[in-house]
């Protein structure tokens, strides 16, 4: 059982593995709760809350609610190392994420077979048994954490198809990308081979109820004008999805990877829309994952989020069963925590902000989108016409039809050719003899089991007493190969920061090191990057390289962003935290204003518009300190100091309560420091409390200004309210 | 780039028999071009195996990874993947009269080879 204030760990998940069980099979959808009222608001497309997890930040406006989507919320997770991939999973769920998909090592798809053990991965995890079992573990547990299934989801590909399909499904694997043509147009793994591996591996997944992903939003990603593919899209989604249906699989179980094809500065909904709807028309009955468009991703992590955005709104006027959420970063190609987890906001954020959408818009059923939908169809249908009259699938991509950069039946000849005859795994497909035979169920294709009695209504199994399908303890979990390059020695490298009182920041991995510091130079790039590099050097940091360049002006001013590492610890057992104020109860405080009459003046100062913050300390209905009997007098927004001062003196309060938010240039503060010299001015600073708030407030700089105390981020009425009695008491007895 | 297969976008030209097609017919026909094109690539699956169905297929058995990668390729070697590499590890335990497991040990440990190949009428090359 996990506790929120404790690690998920690592040890404890290793621990008995070979006797861990999966709880469940098959892909979980969300409930959802149509009319729901949250705090006098009806939400249309929201489901089910979570027990535990992270609000939206502005949520402390709206009692912390926390409006969970209709869609599943992917996230991809993967960063060589699968322990800290678990600590991320777990983040990632607090946010949201109900769909983990752990992306493979680099190589994995040429590996011949299963990969055991928990050796590091680049780019990604190597996909075991062993480390599919100790994430699904933890899945189970971080779950049941924040009150929500969570489906886990990797790769059905390369030349081991089939092997792992049979591993996930004993495993407890929700979902799974599987598209032959993935293989074959950038894998260069043999055609035949994939097709045939294929329809084995869909017939195991289906057995075992998972979600399919097919491969198609690759081609978006790869075409070298990303969106002229989309009338071959259409074909790679219809080519996978029949294929699958005629392998086993249910309709319901098979989702498409629909990526928008392009991004701004092209028109991004007028290209996006009416692919969308087209995809949809033509793919009734199927399941939809939205994809985020990846092929325009630059460093630029604000970029990637208005991608993300706009794309959502794809999803929301059409539909998406799965909505993913590539991480901003990606475009780094170095998938961090914090990244994961913003994403996972933006995608709740914008689809929570967007319920209801279709209650109040519709698609236009005349004009240029339905005529550009039509179109996108008739370019899918001649597609398929040329493909069939070439002589089929495999000689139309031997031809390179597909990831051509013309729109179909524009051809520009730069497409992705493969050989029938070529490729890894040429060669290797058999044919089966009459007296072909396989005793296992789940099994795609000719099987003789006349041959030993048997009809096609029987388990095959039933001949050699079960498969490991029905008997689970007939599979054979293999731990560690390498004696080096496994878990246990990493955790060993590691050790020194688990539970103990020291931490490094990280990015990725447990005590990586790795921070990022973000400069504004006043030059141009070139100078800007060298200069950043300089700078990164002076301040100690290993490795230090520009991962991001903005040119804010090209001669005034560029920004960058470098990342490096540190090499020193911080001990958490030296450090000296600031002493939490005791708070009242509010009994307490009701009492107190009962027997002392308080009143306070309160006023946002500066040319400062603000006013929501203090509202939120004084007004009643927000919990403010009014409801404890104290006497505010609200003066408003951009109150000069003298004014505040002045009608204190004049109303005979207690208290000044200001709050400044703009803080440029420090302005917050220097108020603070003008409302401390003029109250000195008029003689009454020892008779009044003077409190200053805002967000940017800190109490040790509001109390170097003169202030008797600061307030920051998240303050409550109750706060100010303790402090103000405190300070009360204290002058009443002086 | 292949000059070759170099085309203007002839759309217009293409489309005439689609233009008056009604929407619902057209997805009907973008359907049934699809079923053309994929249904011969399901017949060859149904067909043909490979070294990774059979893994898998042993896997399901009850062997290991490394167990069932080197039975498939010893059932390569002896040329029985017309059978099947289930097909060949069940066999011989019915031969033998012994456990699934026990029979995949030994056809890994080179026992039992000329037997099943007998028993399939498969000669040695």
């Amino acid at each position: 059982m996990l506790k929120p204030d404790k690690k998920i760990s690592i040890e404890e998940i290793l621990k008995d593995l070979d006797k861990y069980e999966p709880r469940r099979r098959g892909w979980t959808w969300r409930k959802p709760t149509p009319g729901k009222i949250l705090i006098d608001q009806q939400y249309d497309d929201i489901s089910e809350p979570l027990k535990h997890s992270v609000p939206l930040p502005a949520a402390k406006y709206f009692e912390n609610i926390d409006p969970q989507p209709i869609q599943v919320i992917t996230t991809e997770i993967a960063s060589g190392r699968f322990e800290d991939d678990i600590r991320r999973m777990r983040m990632a769920a607090w946010h949201g994420a109900d769909h983990i998909m752990v992306i493979r090592t680099a190589g994995q798809s040429h590996f011949d077979g299963l990969i055991e053990g928990t050796p590091q991965g680049v780019g990604g995890v190597p996909i075991s048994r062993k480390q599919i079992r100790a994430q699904r573990k933890a899945l189970d547990m971080i779950e049941d954490e924040v009150g929500r299934p969570i489906n886990y989801h990797s790769y059905v590909s390369g030349v081991a198809g089939p092997d792992i399909a049979v591993m996930f499904a004993e495993e407890g694997v929700n979902g799974a990308h599987q598209d032959p043509q993935y293989n074959v147009l950038y894998r260069n793994i043999n055609m035949v081979r994939s097709f045939v591996d294929a329809a084995e591996s869909k017939k195991i997944m289906a057995s075992a109820d998972m979600l399919q992903i097919d491969g198609a939003h690759n081609a978006n990603a790869t075409a070298m004008v990303a969106w002229k593919v989309m009338p071959e899209l259409m074909v790679q989604h219809a080519i996978n999805s029949l294929f699958s249906v005629k392998s086993g699989m249910k309709k319901e179980n098979i989702a498409l990877s629909t990526v928008p094809p392009t991004a701004a500065p092209a028109p991004d909904l007028r290209v996006n829309l009416p692919y969308a709807v087209a995809l949809r028309d033509l793919f009734e009955g199927y399941r939809f994952r939205a994809q985020m468009n990846t092929k325009y991703m630059e460093s630029s992590t604000r970029e990637a989020t208005v991608t993300h955005v706009l794309n959502m709104i794809i999803s929301k006027l059409t539909s998406a069963d799965i909505q993913s959420t590539i991480t901003p970063d990606e475009g780094r190609n170095v998938p961090w925590h914090m990244y994961n987890v913003e994403a996972c906001d933006t995608a709740k954020q914008a689809l929570v902000g967007m319920d209801s959408l279709l209650e109040m818009v519709e698609i236009k059923k005349d004009g240029f989108l339905p005529e550009k939908v039509r179109e996108l169809k008739e370019r899918a249908v001649l597609f398929f016409e040329e493909l069939l009259a070439e002589g089929g699938y495999f000689e139309a991509v031997q031809k390179g039809f597909f990831i051509d950069s013309g729109i179909y039946p524009e051809r520009n000849g730069d497409g992705i050719s493969r050989m029938i005859n070529g490729g890894v795994g040429n060669h290797t497909v058999y044919e089966r003899d009459a007296d072909y035979f396989a005793p296992v169920p789940a099994h795609f294709g000719y099987n003789n089991v006349a041959q030993y009695g048997l009809t096609e209504a029987d388990n095959p199994a039933d001949l050699i007493g079960g498969s490991t399908f029905e008997k689970r303890e007939k599979i054979q979990y293999i731990d560690e190969l390498d004696n080096e390059d496994n878990v246990y020695m990493r955790l060993q490298e590691t050790a020194k920061y688990r539970d103990s009182s020291l931490i490094k920041p990280e990015v990725q991995w447990l005590a990586d090191g790795v921070l990022v510091v973000d400069l504004t130079l006043p030059v141009s790039a070139d100078y800007a990057e060298a200069a950043a590099l300089e700078i990164a050097k002076r301040m100690n940091l290993k490795d230090a390289e520009v991962i991001h360049r903005e040119i804010l002006h090209p001669s005034e001013a560029t920004r960058i962003q470098v990342r490096g590492t540190i090499d020193f610890d911080v001990d958490l057992n030296k450090l000296t935290l600031p002493q939490k104020p005791m708070l009242l109860s509010d009994q307490e405080i009701r009492d107190y204003v009962k027997d002392h009459p308080l009143t306070i003046v309160a006023g946002t100062v500066g040319e400062d518009e603000h006013s929501v913050g203090l509202r939120e300390i004084i007004d009643i209905k927000h919990g403010g300190i009014e409801k404890y009997g104290i006497k505010c007098i609200y003066l408003g927004t951009s109150v000069p100091v003298a004014k505040l001062v002045d009608a204190a003196i004049e109303t005979k309060a207690d208290a000044i309560l200001l709050s400044t938010i703009i803080s440029h240039d420090d302005i917050h503060y220097r108020n603070m420091k003008k409302t401390n010299d003029y109250a000195i001015e008029k003689g009454v600073r020892n008779k009044l409390i003077i409190i200053a708030g805002g967000t940017q407030v800190t109490p040790e700089m509001a109390r170097k200004q003169g202030m008797d105390q600061g307030f920051g981020r998240g303050t409550k009425g109750q706060d100010v309210a303790s402090f103000l009695i405190k300070k009360h008491k204290e002058m009443t007895i002086k | 780039m292949d000059k070759k297969t170099v085309r203007q976008d002839d759309f217009e030209t293409r489309r005439k028999h689609l233009k008056n097609m009604s929407d619902a017919k057209l997805k009907e026909y973008f359907w049934s071009l699809a079923t053309k094109t994929v249904d011969p690539l399901i017949d060859l699956a149904k067909k043909n195996t490979s070294p990774a169905i059979e893994r898998s297929v042993l896997l399901r058995m009850g062997f290991s990874s490394l167990e069932a990668k080197a039975i498939v390729d010893k059932t390569i070697q002896n040329q029985l993947m017309g059978k099947g590499a289930g097909h060949v590890v069940y066999r011989y335990a019915k031969l033998k009269n012994i456990g699934i497991r026990e029979a995949g040990l030994q056809l890994i440990n080179n026992e039992g080879w000329e037997q099943v190949m007998a028993s399939f009428g498969v000669e040695k090359c």
